[in-house]
This record gives C-alpha cells, structure tokens and sequence, in this order.
C-alpha cells in the first residue's frame, strides 16, 4: 500500500476561498460597505467618454435566467461587459431547459467552459446553492423563487444613501405583498444590516407569520407610512397568487386601502419600486412619476452595484478597496 | 400477518449485557432455549426493534427500494419487523396488489414485512377499500398514509366498517387546504426563507377531527408521525378520557428542528415538517411519558435525480431504517434526553403492541427476535454505502454512536456486521 502523509503546515497554500453572494445573511456591515464604496467608484468611471474597464478581462460570466426579467438581466450583462469580462446569457425558453434538461446537468454543461461567475434567477428556493455545490464558479442569486434577490437590496441601500445621504437611522416602508416577496426579504436584512428601520405594511395574510424575528415592526394600516423617510412599494405578484387563495378579496380592494396615492405620501418622502410596477394597483402613476420617485435612479444603481458585486467576487476578498480598482477608476 | 422467506431457523449463542445483567442466550432452531449468566460485556442486547411505517415503494418505485432491499436496510438497522405502506402504484387497494406483494415477500424479504392496506381505493379519499377481504389475506392494518383521508363523513365510515377487520386504522392528520404549497414548518425561518408554510395547526386539527371521530364511534385509531405540540396534547387529552388512541414519532422529528432548512439541503425536507423547537420539546416528552408509544422511521427513499434539486422543488422524505437507533443513541441517549430503556421499549414493544403485534421480548420459548448491539463504536453515515437502494438520509456525513452488530428475525439471523 502506497500511503503519502504531508504534514498540513507543508502543503502548498490553497486558493483564497470561492465566495457568492445568495443571500444578504451572507453578508457582514463592512461588506455591504465596501459594495457602495466600489459602486461609488464604478459611478465616477461611467462618467467618462469610454466607459469600459479592463478589470475583468478574460473573464467569463453566465447569466442563467429561468424566470423573465428586464432590468436585472440586462444589468447584469452590461455590468460585465463594462468590466470587460466575457458573457454568456441563458435563457430557459429556447435552451435545453425546454426540453426537460435539469438543473443539475444544466449547471454541469456550463462548468464545462470554466465560468468565473454564475449569476442565476431561477422560480424555486435553493437553486443558487445546487448550482454553488455542483460547479467552480462564484455563484450571485439573481432571485430564487420567494427568498432573495441580494443585488436589488444593495442597489436599493445605494439609491437611498444617495437620495437622503444617510442609512443610518433611516426609517423605511415597505408597502404591499411581503409574503411573496423575495425583494422584500432581501432588504429587510440589508436594512437591519446598516442600522436603518422598517416598517412592513400590507394586508393581514400578505406578511408572513414570524416576519417580524427578522428584525422588522408589521402594521396592517396604511397610515404607517406616514413617518417613514422611504415609502418603498412591492409589486402585487399577480403571477404567484394561485386561483382561490384569497389572500385580497380583489386588486380593486388592495388599491383603494393599501394603493400608494399622492394624498398618502408626504412631500419629500422618497418612493421607491423593484419594478415591474402595476401603476393603478400597488402605486398611482402620479406618485410613479413625481420627483421624489427614486425608480430610475434604482434602474441606474444597478448597473454600477452589479459591477461592484462581479468585481468583488473575483477580487481576493474583504479587503479594503485594491489599489488596482483606485487606479483603474481614477 | 407478516411475511418473509422460509428456511431453516438458525441455532445462534449470543452474549450481551440485558439491563444490568449480563447474559448468554441460547437459540435452538429460532427459539430462545436458554437464557444463562454471562462475564461482562460491552454489548448490549435488546428485544430487536419493530418499524411500524416504512415506504418500500414496491411495486412501482423498484429503482428506489425492493422489498430484498427495503428489509435488508431494515435488518442493519437492528428491525426484525417492519410494516410497509400502501402508497405505491399502484396503490395497495385490492386482494389482488397485496396477494402480489405478500408472495414476493416470501421469496425475497430478509425480516419479516406486513402490508398496510389503503383505506380508500386509490387513496383517492372517496370509496372504502374492500376492507373485509384485504384482512382476510393479511393486510396488517389500513391507512391512506401519504394522503389524509379528508371527508369525515369517510373516516367516520372507516372507523366503523374496518371494526370487523380487528386490525388497526392509521391516519395521516393533515388539513390539506391549510397545507397546500407549504414547503416546511410555518414559523420564523420559513418567513425569512420565502417558503410556503405548512402550519403546525394544518396537523392537529386533523388530529383532532380524528380523535373526536374515534370517540364517538368507540374505536382504536393510531396516528401517524406526529410532529407538532399541539397534537401532542390533543392525543394525552383524548388519551385521558378513555379513546383508545396510539401514536408515532420519527427520528428526524425528535432531533431536528426547523432551523436545519436553513441549509436547504432537500434531506431535510419530509411531511410533516421539521418543527419549532417547543414542538421537538413536546414531541420528547410525550414520548417519554408513553402517550407517544411508537418511533417510527418513515423511511421515504428517493431517487438521487428526484433529491438532487432546489429544495423547493424535491420531493418530501428521508430515508431511516439504517439510521433509527444510532441517530436517536446519538442525540437523546448520549445528551441525557431520553433513557436507553425507554428507547429500546419505543422501538419494539410499543409498535408491536399499536399494530397488535406478538411484541418481541428475550425469554425462554420466545422466537428469537433479538439485536446486538455496540453502544461505544462510532461510525460516518454513508461510509461504505446504505443497503437501502436509496441514500437521502438526513444524516449524511454525520458520526454517529451506536452500532447494530447482529439482528434476529424470527429466529434466523438476518444481518451481521
């Protein structure tokens, strides 16, 4: 028998450690921090005439989407393309999904070309963690069924640090569906994460029993809104309500006691909504397109705190911002 | 009625300490002939253990387990008998499908099996089983395990036409409209998760139902995995004023909470769900106190394909015949939760006697139905495979103490380590 001992302290240092980002738990403060801080940089770089950064070159990035998505896919894509990295984006119509193709396997053919970064939007919970424990690559959730959408919580701490200049202390509400939510969930941590406060408000069996050990008060009135310095609007998830679960008696109801109206927010209250919105259910269009509506600036964050969350992952690691970054968007 | 292969009874000498004593046990063609003093040993020798639910999926589901596989799991895991559920495909509802099951049986079962029978043909929850007849050719008991039986009107019927079968009636308490699209335990975690909750009172109001129905009709009722407090205090309220109601814990439920779905690992995800601590808590206590008489190891097995998926899209169930003692040594012994003696009596006597099983006991002219046992050695679950043919176990990887070394069904050995 031929048994080879190395002693651990001789064994050749391995790798730094792969790191995802699936969930905002996954994150400490100095994280979220560092994130804005790169974000901020990336911001200043997108300001000048030729907006590609060299950083990523030779780098490979999937975006595997299963569900349908506008902003998020294509913020992702350009985020890659503007660090230079290589992209492949998947769609599950008209890929082997469609012709029964697991996940598993789907994941196992991608690892084949070797992809730095995995970024996935898939419909069911513990789709980024299957594809992080069956490939090499960073895996970033880019929305799993109910649980997180990690990236729309940094991107919406960056619109409201910008907008009000504070995170600390800031007072938020999150109005609307909750239970189906995954934005929600995120942010909902990525708030308590950075000292904000939130109130969750909506209709009794649209927040989840024992939502509040998340670190969050729960109010069924509307009026709660009216402290808070961000009103931030969920989407009524038309599509995840099943026929007969009655969770409102009709859109008509929700609009006329929880629907975000101009006679129900304060001047100076920032609005804020993920997007897709349904102007006349969840949010007036007057209160959509007034000046203190922030949903374009989300829009825009996203491209630069996606750049900051590729550029991190592939990066060694909390440490402070690498001089290369500095030099880079200098 | 159990079956499994004839053949010669074996003669065996076994030696392990029986309560404080130590012994030697003579077996003469499968029966206990002697029981004499021993020198001391580490090994402790039981009554071998009793499962009372246990999915063979055979017919049906052969790539996930055969009844030579399921019993041969069974037989390391220290069983010398186990009950098979009726939810296969097809389902168990007919003399035919069980005459089938019980003749393969006796060609290739290790220990020995009983079936259960559906109570409702096709457990689609419409029309009885021909009860009578699935007795008469041996169904050990009836239940739509899998399925909760959700016309009352229904249980009712079955309480009392399945009183001339003499045998037990099993139900699995769950408000399926209250259940629907829950993934796990609706509490904290599956707030911060995003999952669709299966809430505690989703069980005990069906326990309830359940248990009121078997009052008014008089008649005995055995209730499945129980995972939440409050059924537990339904069952010891019901228990206290004279229904004759037994019930069943698992393994997963008595050590786990629901704090391991963080994990999202798919092996944590069975029906009924891992619950709140307090309910782990209650489900401990009511089987110390033997209002839970049962332990049950629900042994679910599934495809590797069909687990190795977001956890929201697997299916429900673990596997657990090779895991039982071990697991539950590990966790409630070793931690001073749960004493060794009571232990051994909820996994042999106490499901023997809810079926109306000779309860298997180590005394002269007994069938030797014995386990031997080492509570010292450790071993990595996995390691060197499952006989199972299927390996979601949700102790994988985990070093667990306590070892089957040696198990005896009906009088021949059925498994050596």
């Amino acid at each position: 028998m031929n048994v080879r001992v190395m002693r651990d302290d001789l064994r050749p240092p391995g790798p730094p450690a792969r790191r995802h980002l699936i969930s905002i738990r996954d994150l400490s403060r100095e994280d979220v921090e560092r994130l804005l801080t790169v974000a901020e940089q990336f911001e200043a770089s997108l300001e000048r005439e030729m907006k590609k950064l060299p950083t990523l070159r030779g780098r490979t990035v999937v975006n595997l989407f299963y569900e349908s998505s506008t902003r998020t896919s294509a913020s992702f894509e350009l985020a890659a393309k503007r660090l230079s990295a290589d992209t492949m984006s998947i769609k599950s119509a008209g890929s082997s999904v469609d012709k029964g193709e697991s996940l598993k396997d789907t994941a196992l053919t991608l690892a084949a070309y070797d992809p730095d970064v995995i970024v996935i939007r898939h419909p069911h919970i513990g789709a980024p963690q299957l594809v992080a424990a069956c490939t090499e690559a960073r895996i970033v959730n880019a929305g799993d069924g109910k649980h997180q959408h990690p990236t729309q919580a940094l991107l919406d701490l960056y619109t409201m640090k910008h907008a009000v200049g504070r995170l600390e202390g800031l007072h938020v509400a999150i109005v609307g569906d909750v239970l189906h939510s995954r934005v929600a969930r995120s942010l909902i941590q990525a708030l308590a994460l950075v000292g904000a406060r939130t109130t969750l408000v909506g209709p009794p069996p649209l927040l989840p029993r024992g939502i509040e050990a998340m670190g969050c008060e729960t109010s069924t009135e509307i009026d709660a809104i009216v402290d808070a310095d961000v009103v931030y609007v969920l989407r009524m998830q038309r599509e995840r309500m099943q026929e007969g679960a009655n969770y409102v008696p009709s859109l008509r109801e929700y609009t006329a006691r929880w629907g975000v109206t101009r006679a129900r927010v304060r001047p100076g209250q920032k609005v804020m909504h993920p997007g897709p919105m349904n102007r006349g259910v969840e949010i007036d269009p007057e209160v959509a397109d007034a000046a203190d509506a922030l949903i374009v600036e989300q829009v825009r964050s996203g491209l630069v705190v996606r750049m900051a969350v590729l550029y991190d992952l592939l990066t060694t690691g909390p440490a402070p911002v690498p001089a290369e970054a500095a030099m880079e968007v200098a | 009625m159990l079956f499994c292969t004839n053949g010669r009874k074996d003669d065996l000498i076994l030696e392990g300490r029986v309560g404080d004593e130590c012994v030697k046990v003579t077996v003469d063609q499968g029966v206990i002939t002697r029981i004499e003093p021993a020198v001391a040993t580490g090994k402790l020798l039981a009554p071998a253990f009793v499962d009372p639910h246990v999915h063979l999926r055979t017919p049906g589901r052969e790539d996930e387990e055969t009844i030579a596989s399921g019993t041969a799991a069974a037989a390391a895991g220290g069983y010398c008998a186990i009950l098979a559920m009726p939810n296969t495909e097809p389902v168990v509802d007919s003399a035919a499908v069980l005459g089938a099951l019980t003749e393969t049986a006796r060609a290739e079962a290790r220990v020995p099996v009983g079936f259960l029978a559906a109570i409702s043909k096709g457990q689609a929850g419409a029309e009885l089983t021909e009860m009578g007849e699935l007795a008469d050719r041996g169904a050990a008991g009836f239940s739509d395990d899998g399925r909760p039986v959700t016309s009352a009107g229904l249980m009712r019927r079955a309480l009392q036409y399945g009183a001339i079968t003499g045998r037990t009636l099993a139900v699995h308490c769950e408000e399926p409209t209250l259940s629907r699209d829950g993934h796990m335990h609706e509490g904290d975690v599956s707030a911060e998760l995003g999952f669709g909750g299966y809430p505690s009172v989703a069980e005990s109001l069906m326990v309830e139902r359940d248990l009121a129905l078997a009052a008014y009709e008089g008649r005995p009722i055995h209730l499945l995995h129980l995972s939440a407090r409050e059924s537990v205090e339904a069952l010891e309220a019901a228990q206290g004023s004279g229904v004759e109601a037994t019930a069943e814990v698992t393994p997963h439920h008595l050590c786990l909470t629901d704090e391991a779905v963080r994990t999202l690992d798919p092996n944590v995800k069975m029906n009924p769900p891992l619950r709140a601590a307090s309910d782990r808590d209650a489900l401990l206590a009511g089987l110390r106190s033997g209002s839970i008489s049962s332990i049950a190891s629900d042994h679910a097995p599934h495809a590797l394909h069909e687990k190795d998926v977001p956890f929201e899209a697997a299916p429900f169930g673990v596997t657990g015949l090779e895991t039982s003692f071990a697991a539950l040594y590990t966790h409630l012994v070793e931690p001073g939760l749960l004493p060794l003696a009571t232990l051994l009596q909820r996994l042999s006597e106490g499901p023997a006697r809810a079926y109306g099983l000779e309860p298997p006991r180590i005394a002269v002219g007994a069938p030797a139905n014995l386990v031997l046992l080492d509570t010292e050695a450790t071993w990595r679950v996995g390691e060197g495979g499952f006989r199972s043919r299927s390996a979601n176990s949700w102790l994988l990887g985990q070093t667990l103490r306590g070892r089957v070394l040696m198990t005896v069904a009906d009088g021949k050995l059925a498994y050596a380590a």
